[in-house]
């Protein structure tokens, strides 16, 4: 991962090259680096070429939803007729979720140069990156290599000779982790409470102040640059499981490993490499009892699960979870699984942005009764009831919180069942619940 | 005008609607009330409240009916057990956090809550034990109080202040259950329009000072009826208790006045249950005003018209068309001047998210009416004119000191009133007139629609309309032209009586009238009301 562990040997350092290399934050050091080739390259192309050249990669979206980058890109409209936005969601909210803080603490370069072969693709002359406001170490780190790019004409108004206007808004979130959806994140930049916004209308065709508007994670954009300096074919190769993931990913490890940390794997590595050989397997005494591969919104895994596991959206899927962000959070045999769902649940809760009835109640109530639960209290009706809401909370709100409250919930009870029913016949001890 | 229409099937009724037409709209037409709290017709759609989920053929989610637009062919179910479940889903988890305030509260038998939930809610609660959310009352402002743990966040108010009164001034503050609404520092919902957010409000989180506890709403007889504060004629109902009018309310009129009527109309209501009525004809006798029978009063009348000369009518700019009519004639045999008192307000104050909307300057509901019946409007001329006259008679007017004693210089003065007055003691004849509550009647507004309003309670005493007043004087005692004409035994004849003397309203009946009113034909079209929250895209009605 980079530092301050170098590169296990079956990673494949891509976006991590640099972790920990406090030179390539400077436009000098970046160039040094081998950085800025891709945008020049691009500047010397046209639009549809830069977005045949990323669908041909297979690069997908690494911020959760896995959408196709070069499809996404080519929903924007050929002719620009109203101002075309980009926006670099580095609102990094998920929890269990930290390398995109990685990419812009270390190689904020990277990201920028991304942002601007993006923009060039689809027409855009400014981008926005949201970062979330807890980030304000790495505020600092991209705000100075904003303006460094704009002192070397990598950002302005004559991009590297080429004519072309380039301009880069670093706009600030305020702890809101509802701001990292796309449509709220756009409400947020205008200024507006960051509600997310009924679909239809999508993006592409209205977003940003009503016009065309293209969100991309800063891991999905950090991948640009070198998608187009080593090309399409290069990145599709960087494949050990299912030929549509391609390319390098970025997982979070937290949780009860030897070494926490980012770690970039090719798609489709096995996750017991990732877990026993890179993060050195669990701690001394202990058996691993769940993961939650990708953040906290995905369903938890059992061992039996995560066995013969290959990372990548559709390995994760075909063992009942899904790839997300990345953030992999190990919880080996001292983990309560009832208090670990009652703390993502109650993070919901506060979360919840309060549009939609389903959610601003249901993770309030869903908390509730799990902090019952754990206070020795639960009823023997809850766990149905928990798994009714469940129910009446997935599929039917704006966005997709209320189900990603539900989603942990329906996994524990499904797998941990036992867990749960310990504390509702009293075979287990209550739990003091904090605050 | 040709539209683009779309084929939509709807509980297994099939429907014609404009391209663009949300479901729900589509399903009014099929006769189907698809639930819901935030959706308005008159606000744009946010799609929050997550009541309206209906089941699509071939679509793999609910969709909500609100701000989805029918497709061509589209096969839609609102009952089916899907949309059920989500519905009962949605109302319990309204309920959790809701108070059982419903015998404190004043929504109560007009809530859509209770209404949902009697209808497909749960028969019991599963939250148990746990305590419900808490947030202070809230006091908005002028006649709003914020009743926050009732609120149901469905947004309507924030949104009513935003886009219809275009100040802004609430907010959704909070996250998650904690959410409530606020009102921005050291503001006050004092907008001239910002009572419509009590009756916006489905729940009785957002209610009126003016109406707290006064009565309940099953208590209450419902009557149609129309604004007498400006020229705009806002629809409304009046409601009242017990013979006593408690409260004003707008009444639908997509044409007139949307959804909304203004603070100043919706408060002025008072005056209508005044005690200090006129309760009997009055006739001049030996120097004192005695009481006597309405035979006797109109043979009186009879012939202090029949004696002719110069006469000069003031009459009200809230008279009725029927009763301003019928007076016209009565007096056609003497060298009237026939005038209207039309009250000029402060200022206009526009709804300004709703065209031709506003609390207009004249604040009078039937000055087009006057107008279109040969009145003039120069009250002034009229007053000094009255002085030496032979006959003045007085149509529901209220004069000030100086009016009435020019006034009281003429040889005969005749008041037709509803209020005792001090002026009143030299008049030759009072008559007690019922007023806009306690008569059926019409009004002209400023864009020539003519507006039924209904008798909403009993008149008192021995009160009588004008029109009726004016009937009862034979036409052979006044004016041999008008022998012809029929006697007008009801409101519904007067009016026809009187619309066949106005080219513009000729014909008319109150059934072509209906509730809603009727623009009077041969009028300029540039002064027809246009509604243009129809028909733009999913955020529009």
């Amino acid at each position: 991962m980079g530092y301050p562990h170098p590169s296990h040997a079956k990673e494949q350092p891509v976006l991590s090259k640099h972790f920990g290399d406090a030179g390539s934050r400077t436009v000098e050091g970046w160039v040094k680096r081998g950085g800025y080739e891709g945008l020049k390259q691009a500047l010397g192309m046209t639009r549809d070429q830069v977005i045949e050249m990323v669908k041909a990669s297979g690069l997908r979206g690494r911020g959760g939803a896995g959408f196709p980058t070069g499809l996404k890109w080519s929903f924007m409209p050929k002719e620009v007729t109203k101002p075309h936005y980009l926006v670099c969601n580095a609102d990094e909210s998920e929890p269990g979720t930290f390398k995109d803080r990685e990419i812009i603490r270390w190689t904020p370069h990277q990201l920028i140069e991304g942002c601007a072969i993006a923009a060039h693709a689809i027409g855009a002359e400014r981008i926005y990156v949201y970062i979330r406001g807890e980030f304000t170490f790495e505020y600092k780190i991209l705000t100075a290599a904003v303006e460094d790019a704009y002192k070397n004409d990598v950002l302005g108004g004559n991009v590297f000779g080429s004519g072309r206007r380039i301009d880069v808004v670093v706009h600030r979130g305020a702890g809101a982790y509802i701001c990292g959806e796309e449509t709220a994140m756009m409400n947020s930049i205008e200024g507006k409470r960051g509600n997310p916004r009924i679909k239809p209308p999508f993006p592409a065709q209205a977003g940003l102040w009503a016009s065309p508007t293209t969100i991309n994670n800063v891991e999905t954009l950090a991948a640009v640059p070198h998608i187009l300096v080593r090309g399409a074919e290069w990145y599709k190769g960087l494949c050990l499981g299912s030929p549509k993931s391609t390319g390098t990913k970025l997982f979070s490890v937290c949780g009860h490993v030897q070494r926490p940390g980012n770690y970039e794997v090719v798609m489709g590595t096995p996750m017991r490499d990732l877990i026993y050989e890179m993060c050195g397997g669990m701690r001394p005494g202990r058996a691993l009892k769940a993961v939650i591969p990708g953040g906290s919104s995905v369903p938890i895994m059992t061992v039996a699960e995560v066995e013969d596991c290959a990372m990548d959206y559709e390995g994760i899927v075909a063992k009942g979870s899904m790839l997300g962000s990345g953030g992999m959070i190990v919880m080996d045999d001292s983990t309560d699984i009832v208090y670990q769902v009652m703390r993502l649940a109650r993070f919901y809760a506060h979360e919840s942005c309060a549009q939609c009835t389903q959610c601003r109640e249901g993770t309030a109530w869903t908390t509730k009764i799990l902090e019952r639960i754990l206070a020795g209290t639960g009823k023997a009706e809850d766990l149905a009831l928990l798994l009714d809401l469940a129910d009446n909370m997935t599929g039917k709100t704006i966005c997709v919180l209320s189900d990603s409250c539900a989603a942990p919930v329906v996994s524990a009870i499904k797998k941990f069942r036992g867990e749960f029913d310990a504390y509702l016949n009293r075979t287990k001890r209550p739990v003091m619940v904090a605050v | 005008m040709t539209k683009d229409l779309v084929n939509v099937t709807i509980d297994g009724m099939t429907v014609a609607v404009p391209k663009g037409t949300p479901i729900i709209e589509a399903a009014k037409q099929a006769g189907i009330l698809v639930p819901h709290y935030c959706y308005h017709p008159s606000l744009p759609s946010p799609a929050v409240c997550r009541m309206c989920l209906v089941e699509v053929e071939k679509a793999p989610k609910l969709v909500p009916a609100c701000v989805t637009t029918v497709v061509e062919g589209q096969v839609v179910h609102t009952d089916s057990e899907q949309a059920r479940r989500a519905r009962t889903g949605v109302l319990e988890f309204l309920l959790i956090n809701h108070p059982l305030d419903c015998p404190i509260c004043d929504q109560a038998g007009e809530c859509e809550l209770q209404d949902y939930v009697f209808q497909e809610g749960r028969s019991g609660t599963r939250y148990s034990d746990y305590a419900k959310r808490y947030n202070p009352v809230e006091d908005f402002g002028p006649d709003v109080l914020y009743v926050a743990n009732r609120c149901i966040l469905c947004t309507r108010c924030v949104r009513f202040m935003e886009d219809v009164a275009g100040t802004p001034v609430l907010n959704v503050s909070e996250r998650g259950d904690r959410a409530y609404i606020g009102i921005d520092e050291d503001q006050l919902l004092d907008h001239p329009w910002a009572g419509n957010v009590v009756d916006l409000c489905p729940v009785g989180s957002l209610i009126s000072k003016d109406f707290l506890h006064k009565a309940r709403a099953w208590d209450l007889d419902k009557t149609a009826s129309v604004c007498t504060g400006c020229s705009q004629g806002c629809n409304i109902t009046v409601d009242t208790r017990d013979n006593t009018v408690v409260r004003l309310r707008p009444r639908p009129n997509l044409e007139v006045n949307r959804h909304f009527m203004c603070d100043t109309g919706r408060m002025h209501y008072r005056w209508m249950n005044r005690g200090d009525r006129i309760e009997a004809p009055l006739v001049q006798d030996s120097g004192r005003l005695v009481a006597t029978d309405w035979d006797r009063a109109l043979d009186r009348l009879a012939g202090l018209v029949e004696k002719g000369g110069d006469a000069v009518l003031l009459a009200s700019g809230a008279a009725s068309l029927e009763s301003l009519g019928m007076m016209h004639r009565l007096l056609a045999g003497t060298r009237l001047t026939a005038v209207v008192q039309l009250p000029i307000g402060e200022s206009e104050e526009p709804l300004q998210g709703i065209p031709n909307l506003a609390l207009r300057q004249e604040r009078a509901p039937n000055g087009e009416g006057a107008r279109l019946l040969g009145y003039g409007t120069d009250w002034r001329a009229a007053v000094k004119t009255a002085s030496s006259a032979d006959l003045v008679v007085l149509l529901d007017v209220t004069l000030t000191d100086a009016e009435a004693a020019l006034v009281s210089g003429a040889a005969a003065v005749v008041v037709l009133g509803t209020v005792q007055a001090q002026e009143l003691a030299s008049a030759a004849l009072v008559l007690p007139l019922t007023n806009v509550v306690e008569e059926n009647g019409t009004f002209v507004n400023r864009d020539q629609r003519v507006q039924r309003y209904k008798q909403a309670r009993t008149a008192p005493g021995m009160s009588r309309p004008a029109w009726w007043v004016a009937a009862g004087v034979a036409p052979t005692k006044v004016a041999p032209t008008l022998a012809l004409a029929p006697t007008p035994a009801t409101a519904a004849q007067a009016f026809e009586l009187v619309c066949s003397t106005i080219p513009s309203l000729a014909g008319l009946t109150y059934a072509d009238l209906g509730l809603l009113g009727r623009i009077a034909s041969g009028m300029a079209p540039g002064l027809a009301p246009t509604h243009a929250l129809a028909q733009s895209g999913p955020g529009g009605s």
